[in-house]
């Protein structure tokens, strides 16, 4: 089973001693806080969760100060046993900075509470009500294929969960917070749960979508149980045998993973949500040693599982930095080194001006830190540092406690899901001004625009936006055309492999051709997608050794918009024929028509299957497709860089 | 597992669960004994216990305890 959220593995795990280190700081007076939320900041368990809150509420009724933990009183209305998950509550909202108070109803007095006016809850004025109810609350009557009855049902449902809403407004004004709900494991039908009206998956479906709509638009707080629930799974979180016993919603393992979501949510309503994400470069925002292995030997190219990770990284920071979050770097390294591969490095997603500070030297990163809390004017507590090295995390946990450090598994595989379990930038709210940031919404309609599309094929490519890049071999390059040489087999004619020695031989040698391409698109960049070697057996022939192509840009007609490029450096290189040829390797039957399509004349066909083709450049005009070319690094005049860029 | 050890693990969990390093775990305990011991309690007692020997028990087993004895067992019957 995936750990991940069940055992909160973004946070460190707690120490052996943990109980013994609880109670050293109950008697440590003046910084007794200040040592509980140290302790929270651990991966707790039930029992430990239960002892920190007994703990901060015994300094409470000793009246001891909970400075600069800010007060919160949430009252948990639920038609189940929460007496477990109350104190988890308490001891993870420690963790996010909040002296929760749990005021906490009688089991399974959700309407009376909501609706009348001096209630326990109504009459404790709290800050916030939360709505912890599961589907068994709800009046869920099944009502199979009867899509009348079934939308009663939802309306009736909601209708229920709006009465309460103006219960708690009337009666006390608290903010009131919904859980939204997850659908039971077990289906009548199978997959036709989900499709036909009144069975319960789909009730609950529309019940979630519908409070999600009225949330939104009341100003109320949504936490997604339902997502929740689904991302660790239902029948994890489902646990029939802990219902029966005590009427425990979910499974008990689940109950410190909860507790965090309420409590990151409840920080989020108070504004404590972090805003900067601090990034190490080498082996986090790329793989490997900028210093040691340069801008050729990292790794961060798309098809290279490992520059594949770190990519993932530059990404989930780059959607981060859309909704509002700053970036920021801070790396041992030599500056000019740092930003080399932002400047040179193709591949790279993130870029000098997605960085709001940079700070790239020799320091130790706790200095660093706190130098761009400075120049950002932002506390260290609203600091997320994203880091590969637990020496570092360690530094830096020590030094500046108000910084959140994610633990991260070993594989960066996992680091952007990490990062983004950790639940560090939760948000209740999207502002205008968060919005104002960035492009986002351009995409968006961009996206939307590609959707109502109804015309041709070259009409939806032309839509796509595209931008091909054509480049000669070079070293920055030259990893990821070894491992196209190496890995392609579809869309490959000859499937010839070459080392990098062998690749780097081509690159050199005068009398070869060498291409490699890029292709970006609305939806961001593709990396490289195309390869091709061309050799010169004889004055005035090229022939063409390798030709390979991603097969995630299929259909573009990329291979067209390559061939013209060729023939455009065969032209000023006086070239007079193109000879290809097309060897079946078992694995390449995509390619078999591939000449043919681009116009070339077969000379012949051998009984393996082999194929040879010609075509002559002069008069040869393949098909453009509606992308822009950009050519660059070739040898050549500039007038023909500048006539290529005008197809 | 000898009993010694069982025992021995479950005053770990007894300790931890109740908060109180002074209880003695021995056969002939019951719920009455121990302060704090009421149904809730026993429910985290049980997953806690689940938990530390790596066991699962079934519904009817968990609602026949009437001493820690009858855990014991409970534990080696399913080990």
């Amino acid at each position: 089973m995936n750990t991940l959220f069940s055992e909160l593995e973004w946070l460190p795990r707690a120490p052996q001693i943990f109980s013994s280190m609880l109670k050293t700081a109950e008697n440590s007076g003046e910084a007794f806080i200040g040592d509980l939320c140290f302790l929270a900041s651990f991966a707790l368990d039930p029992n430990q969760l239960t002892k920190l809150a007994k703990a901060l509420a015994k300094a409470r009724s000793r009246g001891q100060s909970l400075q600069p933990l800010t007060p919160f009183r949430l009252a948990v209305l639920s038609n189940s046993t929460i007496d477990m998950i109350v104190p988890a509550l308490v001891a993870s909202a420690v963790r996010h900075g909040i002296a929760l108070e749990v005021i906490q109803p009688p089991f399974d007095q959700v309407a009376q509470e909501a609706l009348t006016p001096n209630s326990r809850v109504n009459s404790s004025k709290p800050d916030a009500v939360l709505f912890a109810l599961d589907y068994r609350a709800l009046p869920l009557k099944l009502s199979l294929g009867d899509p009348a009855a079934a939308s009663a049902t939802v309306q009736g449902v909601i209708g229920y969960l709006q009465t309460l809403r103006e219960g708690i407004k009337a009666n006390s004004n608290a903010l009131c917070i919904f859980q939204n709900f997850a659908p039971p494991v077990e289906t009548l039908f199978g997959s036709l749960d989900r499709a036909l009206p009144g069975t319960l998956r789909s009730l609950i479906d529309e019940i979630n979508r519908e409070l999600a709509g009225f949330v939104v638009s009341s100003g109320d707080v949504l936490l997604d149980i339902a997502g929740l629930a689904e991302t660790v799974g239902l029948a994890s979180w489902h646990n029939q045998q802990m219902w029966n016993l005590g009427k425990f919603a979910f499974s008990d393992e689940f109950i410190p993973l909860y507790g965090d979501h309420v409590a990151r949510t409840v920080a989020a309503i108070r504004g404590k949500s972090r805003k900067v994400l601090v990034l190490d470069l080498d082996n986090t925002v790329w793989g490997g040693v900028i210093g040691d292995d340069g801008l050729e030997g990292i790794a961060i190219a798309q098809g290279d599982a490992r520059g594949e990770a770190h990519l993932a990284v530059q990404r989930l920071a780059l959607d981060l930095r859309k909704r509002g979050i700053v970036l920021a770097v801070s790396s041992k390294n030599t500056d000019s080194v740092a930003r080399e591969p932002f400047e040179k490095h193709p591949e790279m997603l993130l870029k000098l001006d997605h960085i709001a500070v940079f700070q790239a030297n020799w320091n130790d990163k706790a200095t660093n830190i706190k130098a761009i809390a400075e120049e950002l004017s932002l506390g260290l507590d609203s600091i997320v540092f994203l880091d590969d090295n637990p020496a570092e995390r360690g530094l830096v946990r020590k030094l500046l406690p108000q910084v959140a450090v994610p633990e991260l598994p070993e594989d960066p595989a996992w680091y952007a899901r990490t990062l983004a379990a950790g639940g560090y930038f939760e948000a209740v709210a999207f502002a205008n001004e968060d919005l104002a940031r960035a492009g986002f919404y351009q995409d968006n309609a961009k996206r939307a625009s590609l959707q109502k599309q109804v015309g041709g094929v070259d009409a939806y490519l032309a839509s796509l936006d595209m931008t091909i890049t054509f480049q000669p071999f070079d070293a920055t390059g030259r990893a990821r055309i070894v491992q196209l040489i190496n890995k392609s087999n579809q869309y490959n004619l000859t499937t010839r492999r070459y080392t990098d020695p062998e690749v780097l031989e081509a690159e050199e040698d005068p009398e070869t051709f060498t291409l490699q391409v890029r292709l970006a698109d609305i939806f961001g960049d593709n990396g490289m997608i195309s390869v091709v070697i061309c050799r010169t057996p004889e004055p005035g022939v090229w022939e063409v050794d390798t030709w390979l192509m991603s097969c995630r840009v299929l259909g573009r007609k990329v291979e067209h918009m390559v061939l013209r490029e060729i023939l455009d450096h065969a032209g000023a290189a006086g070239i007079v024929t193109i000879r290809g040829v097309y060897k079946p390797s078992g694995r390449n039957d995509l390619v078999v028509d591939h000449y043919a399509k681009l116009g070339f004349s077969k000379l012949g066909e051998e009984a393996s299957g082999l194929t040879r083709w010609e075509l002559q450049v002069d008069g040869a005009d393949p098909e453009k497709a509606p992308m822009q070319v950009i050519s660059q690094g070739f040898v050549q005049s500039f007038a023909q860089a500048t006539e290529a860029l005008s197809v | 597992m000898n009993d010694t050890e069982i025992y021995s693990k479950l005053t770990d969990v007894f300790h931890d669960v109740f908060d109180d390093d002074s209880i003695e775990v021995t056969p002939e305990l019951t719920a009455k004994e121990v302060d704090g011991w009421d149904s809730m309690t026993h429910i985290r007692l049980m997953l806690s216990v689940e938990r530390a020997f790596k066991v699962k028990f079934t519904t009817s087993e968990i609602g026949a305890l009437k001493k820690v004895g009858d855990l014991a067992t409970l534990i080696r019957a399913h080990a």
